[in-house]
């Protein structure tokens, strides 16, 4: 039996969308089951994703919004008049939460992502489940903002204490916004 | 260096301020520094091919206090800024800055939120080498550079006008 029959009969009704690309098989699953999924993907038989080799954030609102750009261009060169593009929908989520797992004794790999909108950017920590998601969740909530609800020290891991913007975000600019470190929040002495 | 030996039972004349800066220029102790590639290529200058102890950086010290020169080989990211300058004051007087590569002068490709500009608004820097990274004969020229440049220095009398309040 494929991965992919597997990943759907271990899942069943919780998928929302199973995609294989190139060999590489992603699932899309619900924000609030997140531990449960994970927990059951370790542990079930003929799957044991055991291992958790990254959990990655990513911010899609310019991705949308280019998308939509594009179709737009299209739909105006082949009918030459201006009309918003319908099948498009409404824009998804803006975070993605993308758990990258692999297991150990059968050497396959798993994407699993989860989608999280801005106005509630709180997920499960899955610290419980494995214990290194501690730094990745902790560069999460840095750069993007996201919180994790259980971790047990979510406190900013790459930029410093007090920074007050979270950098990956799509609307934050590349060459900052002239944030400096000052002497006393350096207490490392 | 202006030393005039005398025949006899060997007397040496010559001033105060060149014998200590003879002192000083033949013993430039490095502070390596090394925060991104050019570290390596530092460490590449400091090792037996290219062998920077014959111009005196005889031990590279590890502690800011008994080093002279701090070699800033790498990107400062801003949230090092502190910690860099805490060294650089941790570091006994006299004290030298080479700020080694496009990184540590300017800030070199990375324009973005978490990398400072180079490190010269920070800390008093007497070499830049540029290069990205520069290479192992780049960090011999700029050693020679601030020997050069010691030799030049006025040791007593800026310890004269410190004294008096300038």
């Amino acid at each position: 039996m494929g991965l992919k029959e597997r990943v759907q009969d271990c899942l069943g009704s919780d998928i929302i969308e199973l995609v294989e690309y190139r060999g590489d098989l992603s699932v899309e699953v619900p924000r609030t089951k997140i531990v449960e999924i994970l927990t059951k993907l370790k542990e079930a038989e003929g799957l044991k994703f055991d291992f958790l080799s990254d959990i990655v954030g990513v911010d899609n609102s310019v991705l949308w919004e280019k998308k939509k750009a594009a179709k737009k261009k299209k739909a105006k060169g082949d009918e030459e008049q201006e009309q918003e593009p319908e099948d498009l929908g409404p824009p998804p989520p803006r975070f993605e939460i993308v758990y990258l797992l692999l297991s150990l004794s059968s050497n396959e790999r798993l994407r699993v992502k989860i989608r999280v909108p801005e106005e509630d950017p709180v997920v499960d920590s899955i610290t419980k489940i494995w214990k290194g998601a501690n730094w990745p969740e902790r560069e999460i909530y840095d750069l993007f903002g996201i919180k994790f609800r259980g971790h047990p020290n979510l406190k900013r891991l790459l930029m410093w204490e007090g920074f007050p913007a979270h950098p990956l975000r799509k609307d934050y600019p590349l060459e900052g916004q002239g944030e400096e470190r000052t002497f006393d929040e350096c207490k490392y002495f | 260096m202006g030393l005039q030996a005398y025949t006899g039972p060997g007397w040496l004349l010559t001033k105060a301020e060149q014998l200590i800066n003879w002192g000083r220029s033949r013993s430039p102790w490095p502070l390596p520094y090394g925060t991104a590639c050019c570290g390596i290529e530092m460490m590449c200058a400091l090792a037996a091919s290219y062998d920077m102890a014959r111009f005196g950086a005889e031990r590279p010290s590890f502690s800011p206090r008994q080093a002279d020169v701090l070699i800033e080989a790498g990107t400062i990211t801003k949230k090092m800024v502190p910690v860099l300058r805490r060294i650089y004051d941790q570091m006994a007087e006299p004290k030298w800055v080479i700020a080694m590569g496009a990184c540590a002068c300017t800030g070199g490709v990375f324009r973005t939120y978490s990398t400072h500009q180079g490190i010269g608004d920070v800390i008093p820097v007497d070499i830049y080498i540029p290069g990205c990274p520069p290479r192992p004969e780049g960090l011999l020229y700029a050693l020679l550079k601030l020997i050069d440049k010691i030799q030049k220095d006025h040791p007593l009398r800026r310890q004269v006008v410190e004294a008096l309040g300038g």
